[in-house]
């Protein structure tokens, strides 16, 4: 039951259009810094255009897909109507002022501050606050999933909370709580001292609050991909969740995880002690916990689906298995590249492998190919998977999506690949140009230029995605029937009260940012002297 | 089932979540805290609480050595961007009375045609900074040094702002334009050397650098020159001295000789 179409249609649209030009943007820094560009002679342009890509990126692609799906999920899986519209259309409009604020002073070249902020730098004062509308925005429809979910409780008492709604929820809570660490930089630190109340600020200690969301924010990128895994794939494929017990649990385990590890970004910092660095660093390697059961529990419920179509033998069954179904190819998809980042987040993780990659062009890698490639991919198919029902017309042509799913798998392995290589090879990031007729670093151009061309599959993929997504908006008329959720091998009657509700494991979530990061900010923050000069984007 | 069932140690999903949570924790933070100091040979603890402290990141205070005599003055100068923000007219005005001892050297007009800097346009915090130094001692020259030495911080600050209130006349320009080096514009990544155009005009300016299109060849040849051989020294953390020891003569006679016969007004450009 989706009624509220325009609305998740606008979230989606706003997503893939503002995508749609950081994609692009990203290509250019590909060319640009890359052998077979000719170079610009103004670094400046670069990071202008780099912080560009990185914000819209990081901040508003993925929390307007987050929001958009959450209120599909919230309609489809309660099947009721979204309380609060008009709330959530403030939302969307503070997310839309908020981007437009933070746009204006990185196009004019006032905000180069990159998306990680980086103080002591200080960019203008309104692409803060702009990233800060977004985030405002972003909690709005936090405290509507939550409300949504209470208002069906009422309706539904001790009744188990659809798989769907559970994760949803789960996942706005994780990113209620991970946006404070950056709010907090910015409203304490950083504006003040854009706003010109302060000139001078304490690095450190903002380097620490960001790394409490940096980290997980990831997992909330995450959140609508595992979401599609669970919930989507098994029944687009014509199979059944192998377990909806362990689907909980690992959403759980994603909420108490996914917060107190994100000091392994600040593994190379001095003012962080290396106690705390190995506490975060040993529970980094429990985020693995949540993914492999992931990759189980689907491969599992892929299994299903293929034994159901005739599939048979101990490996023969993947032949059976839809492959021409966007939706198997795009979980394929991203699980191989899910395989490939994951093995190379376990060296980003561990406190000494991570000296030898760390502030590379391996991270790079690392980010673009569980991001831009496990994660969005997977956008691509809850897009397409949800698109006939928004728009009320069918998407027919399935060898485009299937061309446009191969592209992007495709263009990010020849874009990350080599990235990472190079990265092995010393090759520094945040850089906007290399000499490469240097011969300390010639032999590397052969694998940037790759890097490059990768840059380019993966906007050609873009290019189409979106003209997929526009011909279906003037395709002709179809019902798609109501919107349906994957369904369980053994579909749950009763939930134990821990897996039916998020009271216990957020409460875990913050605690254990208390125990991680509470005693390195507070004596971060009451340390006298720690405190640097600002340094002022564009200033003389 | 309320949630008030739920937080009780009854509950055995509650008791086994904390109890897994608090073991992972306590676990690695022996490990953290404790195993991991002692395992490292070379770090001396005096006992397992200064182990703890260390691991945690107690700000520790440095034990109290004799700082070594310096046996040069090193430039004490603080530069921020609202280091000599609005000037004043009247402080503008005393600076061109002040100015009037400097035109012998450096111009009437601020433009000079005796191999000194010109000063005319330059930055406010560029001037000051040298002044400062010059009085300090940390940068000295036969010349400059006596008319400095004097000076208050009221009058400093007053010719920083007269000489950057003057507009930047054409200086006289003995060459036609040369094309960009590549010193100028990529520098030397790979000997550490950041593009001159990336802090002294050309492609940006940083606070404290100066502007150099249009300042004789001579000079600025000569001021690489005393970097290189650490004769100049009021360079903050050797930023100058570094990248001049890396350069090589040609690169040192191709930066000089392109600044110098670029004309003032492609810095207002890029400005």
């Amino acid at each position: 039951m989706l009624v509220n179409r325009k609305l998740i249609l606008a979230h989606f649209w706003l997503a893939f259009a503002v995508f749609g030009i950081a994609l692009t943007l990203g290509a250019w820094q590909m060319f640009i810094r890359s052998p077979i560009g000719t170079w610009l002679s103004n670094p400046e342009l670069y990071y202008r255009s780099l912080t560009a890509h990185g914000t819209v990126m990081g901040y508003v692609f993925p929390t307007l897909v987050a929001m958009g799906f959450g209120y599909a999920i919230s309609e489809a899986a309660l099947q009721q109507r979204l309380v609060g519209v008009r709330w959530a259309w403030a939302g969307f409009w503070l997310i839309v002022a908020g981007s437009v604020m933070a746009v204006i002073p990185i196009a004019l070249g006032r905000a180069s501050v990159l998306y990680t902020f980086y103080p002591p730098l200080i960019g203008n004062v309104f692409y803060y606050l702009g990233v800060v509308l977004v985030v405002v925005g972003s909690w709005i429809w936090v405290a509507l999933m939550s409300v949504n979910l209470r208002v069906w409780r009422k309706a539904h008492p001790g009744a188990p909370v659809p798989l769907a709604m559970f994760a949803n929820v789960a996942g706005s809570y994780l990113w209620a709580w991970t946006a404070v660490g950056a709010a907090l930089e910015l409203l304490l630190q950083i504006i003040p001292v854009a706003a010109g109340l302060k000139s001078t600020i304490d690095a450190g200690l903002a380097r620490v609050l960001f790394s409490w969301t940096l980290h997980a924010i990831v997992y909330f990128w995450l959140m609508p991909t595992y979401i599609a895994y669970y919930t989507i794939v098994p029944r687009a494929i014509g199979g059944r969740v192998y377990s909806d017990s362990m689907a909980r649990i690992s959403f759980i385990l994603f909420l108490v995880v996914a917060m107190p590890i994100g000091m392994h970004h600040t593994f190379a910092d001095p003012q962080v002690g290396a106690g705390f660095k190995f506490i975060h660093s040993a529970f980094t390697a429990l985020v693995a916990l949540p993914t492999l059961l992931t990759v189980f529990t689907i491969c599992a419920s892929v299994e299903i689906a293929a034994r159901l179509r005739g599939g048979r033998g101990l490996f023969g069954w993947i032949r059976a298995l839809p492959w021409d179904n966007p939706m198997m190819l795009a979980l394929a998809f991203s699980f191989v590249m899910l395989g490939f980042g994951g093995a190379g987040g376990l060296i980003n993780m561990s406190y000494q492998l991570d000296a030898s990659i760390h502030n590379t062009q391996w991270i790079t890698g690392h980010f673009h190919l569980i991001f831009g490639g496990a994660i969005v991919i997977m956008y691509f198919a809850i897009a397409y998977d949800l698109w006939p029902h928004l728009t009320g017309r069918e998407l027919i042509d399935l060898r485009l999506i299937r061309t446009q799913l191969w592209l992007w798998f495709v263009g990010m392995i020849v874009t990350t690949f080599p990235w990472h290589w190079v990265g092995i090879l010393g090759m520094p990031r945040r850089m906007a140009y290399f000499d490469f007729g240097d011969p300390a670093i010639a032999p590397q151009a052969l694998s940037v230029t790759f890097s490059a061309i990768g840059g380019f599959i993966l906007l050609a993929s873009g290019i189409l995605f979106i003209v997929i997504l526009a011909r279906g908006m003037r395709a002709p008329r179809a019902d798609a029937g109501p919107y349906q959720f994957a369904l369980a091998v053994h579909q749950p009657t009763t939930v134990p009260v821990a897996l039916n509700t998020h009271g216990l494991w957020v409460a875990l979530m913050i605690a254990l940012t208390l125990t991680n990061y509470g005693y390195p900010i507070l004596t971060l923050a009451l340390s006298e002297g720690t405190s640097v000069p600002a340094v002022y984007v564009g200033a003389q | 089932m309320s949630t008030s069932e739920l937080f009780t140690f009854r509950n055995r999903h509650f008791s086994l979540a904390v109890g897994i949570t608090a073991a992972i924790l306590i676990v690695t933070a022996i490990a953290g805290f404790l195993v991991l100091p002692f395992a490292q040979p070379w770090v001396q603890f005096a006992n397992v609480w200064d182990a703890i402290c260390s691991a945690a990141g107690v700000p520790q205070r440095a034990p109290k050595v004799t700082v070594p005599e310096q046996s040069t003055r090193l430039s004490e100068v603080v530069l921020t961007s609202s280091t000599l923000a609005r000037p004043s007219q009247e402080g503008i005005g005393r600076g061109a009375t002040l100015a009037q001892r400097c035109a012998i050297c450096h111009g009437p007009t601020g433009v000079s045609r005796a191999d000194s800097p010109n000063l005319a346009g330059q930055y406010a915090a560029v001037i000051y900074k040298q002044l400062l130094d010059f009085r300090s001692g940390a940068r000295t020259n036969a010349v400059m040094s006596p008319f400095a030495v004097n000076l208050t911080d009221q009058e400093i600050a007053d010719l920083s702002h007269y000489y950057a209130y003057l507009p930047r006349l054409p200086a006289y320009h003995p060459t036609p334009q040369l094309p960009k080096p590549s010193i100028v514009i990529y520098g030397a990544p790979m000997r550490g050397i950041a593009p001159c155009g990336s802090c002294h005009g050309s492609l940006d300016n940083k606070i404290g650098s100066p502007w150099l299109e249009g300042q004789s060849e001579a000079y600025m040849k000569a001021q690489l020159q005393a970097f290189a051989s650490g004769e100049r020294r009021n360079d903050i953390s050797q930023q100058m001295r570094n990248i001049a020891r890396a350069m090589t003569p040609q690169e040192i006679d191709q930066a000089a000789s392109y600044y110098a016969s670029q004309p003032p007004d492609v810095v207002k450009a890029v400005d």
